[in-house]
């Protein structure tokens, strides 16, 4: 192209010409550059920028399941959800935190414990997370965000399903409660399938169901933009609600097992033997649930906590104490079974038991004695020095062996969350814990439920239905079935239960019917009834320890110092139908105070108006 | 007034040999095809840049119309008029920049905008034409090769307007402005020693510049060299720019496809980073494209050029040409992240008015150098 006739073959003309072209070439070459780094991106990396671009456009968003329901025997509500809305706060978003609550606070109350709250769970959760401010939002205040909230950048409204426990109090301990997920819960639980779920079971039955009730998490994925906002909805799968419980708890038994304890603290626990089936878990006293769904307030947690009734502790899986003479009937039994003794063979009681060489007395609960008993006798007066004497001779070895074989010193297994094991005492224990031998003289202790001994409400009620089941015992279940909602059949949980090898059957009918003597003339006299038959046995535990810190107060030390009551009972005789175990603590006799609470429960199930009890001074001892 | 001169004196050339539209209108035809398919090209891109905005295309169109009537203007004014003129254009544009950083508006954070009333205008523009103007036309009257004192004269023309600019601060005009004076020091022959020793010595003046640097021209200094260190800061728009065009591929993701661009994650994708949007949704053919109106544009200025009748001439359409492509590759250099972030548009192609004008106006004077074959009658 270049035409030199236009030139000026001046030497300027050539200097520029050669210039010219070394720019061209610097500018094509320049370009080329430019080309190659596009070819790097678009050819070379083309996949990963493509997988960069994807994953800024499109976010998986979690579908949070359904919570299931709880339902009890009779298909009443126990735990509900229902729909709530909340104030929620993104702190990333927020670019004055301050501002942002005070002009909220135009719009909606938020008080200080509200704030409070906030700044709690805004130390445990994440920093993108919202937070709540405010909870249980009105229609009117929803709207009232609705129409401001373009103001406050970070702020929105949040719709989650809460829990609600309908019957608060008469199901807190055993249902326990769900609560918003905390920082140690956080590291432990698949954050796949949390995401979205704010809340899991905290204890009881919620919590020892979690992954059945909490269901399958669901996604969408949707395109979004830079702001975050959603475009649309490009695929997705929908939450599994998760299954429903239909309980065997009789919400109108346990609420008169509840009336029947009152204001005394204890426990009581029901049990069909002949499904292990758990009809009435009382702990009292008791407390509100639902405050502790959203969170419960700083000072109301407190009160709560230092309550010297402790209504948070669930004495029903997690109160050990001494059984006292509750276990006098399954000591007996072993006796019979080992061989050791038999039913008719009879012992001197002169009110107190030396062991041989040995200055120590062990006394009886009553001081003049009971002269001569045998098994049923010894049961039926809940003589202390026939049983002395029957563990002295079984040894604390097979004394151990055996009432292992009723469940006790390991967990029920029982479906609520937190169960303690209580503390069947052996050689082994004694090398273990105490790094002491064993001495003969505990051996006796034993005997009659004391010492180190301990047993929980539901151990004991278990093993009292073992016995009415005449050997199967069955590990107690509150939940007796699942259900899909929407499908056609329940899933029944299945039960697990292993035999107290016995092997004469008349054994059986020898010790229970010791212990119907029991409340037809023993101890536990006070409560016989014509309506129906019923076996039990009295007892009283020294006060050792709760196993729970009590803190105790001056004016109090006295009745906390007293006896704790116990009764062990099944009723009707001939065809058990129902099992429990009553403690009342610093009760005093079991024959005068936990008896009779055991009678309201069982005249409650079986049907019987409730009697008129004596409630005389107790007469009749241990 | 000079076309008229010019026109009379075609009056005199026999009919066979009259010139055609174009040359009556001074036009390179070349030249005005290749700007013309970019700026259609650009309008296309600009389209999807803008989530097809009508009324935004408009007002591109409207200042594209603008900036080619500024080009047709310039066109017929005689290359020895600008020669007249350049000295006094020069002067009152560094004027006009003093003027702006004591009663200037400030607009984005920076002071760059004088209004004048009637409009508002960026002196900094008109120095992009004004200072190879003057080099051109104080380089043409001396002896080349430039002797070292009249490279030094040079530098200093160049360095008053870019100190003034950079004190705005806008870092990116002051790199075209040096860069335009710059290349026509370089095509008016000065030696490849002294090349050589001025790229030393400014290398050596690298850390001095660094301290003179705004803190936020330091992070994209900074950002550049490793964006991942504030990927939701500085280093977002480098980052999100590279994934739009790896993303894009080959073929790229279709016009009004692409996600980056539309889901707004690239930012500035309608104005200096509309290269993105092109890479994302017409991939490496598409760029592969723009390039080669590009290059045809830029050789197409050299050979007018290097065809020039005198030395002004020369010097001053070489000078504009090289300044469009460093637009070009400032550009492109730094939405594809070999360059760090400044604030360089892509020629003809980025939405805005005030470049658009600058660039279509060094287009007018490159052909009405080609085209002003005579002598004009001083």
């Amino acid at each position: 192209m270049v035409d030199g006739s236009f030139r000026q073959a001046s030497g300027d003309g050539r200097v520029f010409t050669g210039r010219a072209i070394f720019a061209g070439l610097l500018v094509t070459i320049a370009l080329a550059v430019v080309l190659a780094r596009l070819a790097k991106l678009q050819v070379t990396d083309h996949e990963h920028f493509t997988t960069l671009s994807e994953e800024n456009r499109v976010k998986l968003q979690p579908l949070p399941p359904t919570r299931g329901l709880i339902y009890d025997a009779k298909g009443i509500l126990l735990a509900d959800n229902f729909a709530s809305y909340s104030l929620d706060v993104t702190v990333e978003k927020v670019e004055d935190l301050g501002a942002t609550i005070a002009g909220l606070r135009e719009l909606v109350t938020i008080e200080d414990k509200d704030l409070r709250r906030f700044e709690r769970l805004r130390a445990q959760g994440r920093r993108f997370d919202p937070v709540p401010l405010r909870l249980n939002l009105s229609e009117e205040e929803v709207a009232r965000i609705g129409v401001n909230g373009h103001r406050f950048p970070g702020v929105g409204i949040g719709v989650q399903l809460l829990r609600y426990y309908p019957l608060g109090p008469f199901t807190a301990h055993v249902l326990g409660y769900v609560g918003r997920i905390n920082e140690r819960e956080q590291e432990t639980i698949d954050a796949t399938e949390y995401s979205g779920t704010h809340y899991i079971g905290k204890t009881g039955v919620e919590k020892a169901y979690e992954g059945v009730l909490r269901g399958r998490v669901g996604y969408q994925e949707v395109e979004v933009n830079a702001k975050g906002r959603v475009l649309r909805v490009l695929e997705g799968q929908a939450p599994r609600s998760g299954r429903d419980l239909h309980l065997y708890l009789d919400i109108a038994l346990q609420q008169a097992a509840t009336a029947a304890l009152g204001d005394r603290r204890g426990a009581l626990v029901a049990i069909d033997p002949g499904t292990g089936g758990v009809l009435a878990m009382v702990s009292n006293p008791s407390f509100d649930p639902n405050p502790f769904v959203e969170g419960i307030g700083f000072e109301d947690y407190r009160d709560l906590r230092e309550d010297p009734d402790n209504p948070l502790f669930n004495r029903a899986v997690r109160g050990q104490y001494p059984p006292g003479s509750t276990v006098k009937p399954f000591i007996g039994l072993g006796g019979l079974v080992t061989g050791t003794i038999s039913f008719t063979g009879s012992k001197y009681c002169p009110g107190s038991y030396q062991l041989p060489g040995n200055s120590h007395r062990y006394r009886d609960w009553r001081k003049g004695g009971h002269g001569t008993v045998a098994m049923e006798q010894a049961i039926v007066q809940s003589c202390d020095v026939y049983f002395y004497d029957l563990a002295h001779d079984l040894g604390i070895d097979r004394l151990h062996d055996f009432l292992a074989t009723f469940g006790f010193g390991v967990k029920t297994g029982v479906d609520v969350a937190g169960e303690l094991a209580g503390l069947l005492p052996s050689r082994e224990w004694a090398q273990r814990a105490r790094k002491q031998p064993w001495f003969p003289g505990e051996t006796l202790i034993v005997g009659i439920g004391q010492g180190a001994f301990l047993a929980t409400p539901v151990q004991l009620a278990a093993a009292t239905a073992a016995m009415a089941n005449r050997g199967r015992l069955i590990a107690p279940r509150v939940v007796r079935a699942t259900h899909t909602p929407g499908a056609r059949a329940e899933e029944r949980i299945p039960q697990v239960d292993r035999r107290v090898p016995v092997k004469d059957s008349h054994q059986w009918d020898q010790i229970i019917e010791a212990m119907a003597q029991v409340v037809d003339r023993g101890t536990a006299k006070r409560i016989r009834t014509d309506a129906y038959r019923i076996a039990g046995k009295t007892g009283t535990a020294q006060v050792f320890t709760v196993g729970q810190k009590e803190s105790y107060r001056e004016s109090q030390v006295s009745e906390r110092m007293r006896d704790h009551a116990l009764f062990v009972a099944f009723a009707p005789v001939e065809e058990p139908r129902i099992a429990l175990a009553v403690i009342v603590e610093n009760g005093g006799h079991g024959g005068s105070v936990a008896a009779p609470i055991a009678r309201q429960v069982l005249d409650a199930y079986l049907g019987h108006a409730p009697a008129q009890l004596d409630t005389g001074e107790p007469e009749d001892g241990d | 007034m000079a076309a008229r001169a010019y026109n009379s004196a075609l009056d005199s050339v026999p009919a066979a040999d009259r010139p055609g539209l174009l040359q009556r209108l001074h036009l390179d035809l070349p030249l005005l095809v290749s700007v013309l398919l970019l700026c259609g090209y650009g309008l296309l891109v600009l389209f999807s840049a803008t989530d097809q905005d009508p009324g935004k295309v408009e007002r591109q169109v409207l200042r594209l119309g603008m900036a080619l009537g500024v080009m047709l203007a310039l066109a017929q004014v005689h290359p020895a008029v600008l020669r007249r003129w350049a000295a006094p254009v020069y002067l009152v544009g560094v004027l006009m920049l003093v003027a702006v950083l004591i009663v200037g508006d400030i607009g984005k954070g920076a002071q760059r905008w004088l209004d004048l009333g009637v409009v508002r205008f960026q002196p900094s523009e008109l120095l992009k034409v004004a200072v190879p103007m003057m080099l051109a036309w104080f380089l043409s009257g001396r002896p080349l090769p430039p002797s070292a004192w009249h490279i030094l004269a040079g530098a200093i023309l160049i360095a008053v307007p870019t100190l003034l600019i950079f004190m705005q601060p806008d870092l990116g005009t002051a790199i075209l402005v040096t860069g335009s004076g710059a290349m026509v020091l370089f095509l008016a022959g000065m030696s490849w020693r002294l090349i050589f020793g001025v790229a030393v010595l400014a290398a050596s003046l690298a850390p001095v510049l660094w301290y003179l640097l705004h803190d936020y021209q330091r992070q994209r200094v900074l950002t550049f060299m490793d964006p991942t260190t504030d990927p939701l800061g500085s280093g977002y728009h480098i980052i999100q720019s590279q994934i739009a065009i790896g993303s894009g591929g080959v073929y790229g993701k279709g016009w009004f496809n692409g996600t980056q661009s539309h889901l707004e994650f690239l930012p500035e994708r309608t104005t200096d980073f509309i290269f993105a949007v092109l890479g994302e949704e017409l991939g490496l053919t598409g760029a592969l494209v723009l390039m080669a109106i590009y290059l045809v544009i830029i050789l197409r200025g050299l050979y007018i050029a290097s065809m020039a009748r005198d030395t002004f001439g020369r010097l001053l359409a070489g000078g504009l040409t090289l300044i469009f492509f460093v637009y070009v590759f400032v550009n492109t250099g730094m939405v594809s992240g070999l360059l760090p972030v400044v604030g360089v548009p892509l020629p003809l192609v980025s939405y805005g008015g005030t470049s658009l004008v600058t660039i279509m106006g060094g287009f007018g004077i490159i052909m009405s150098i080609h085209t002003h074959r005579k002598r004009f009658p001083v």
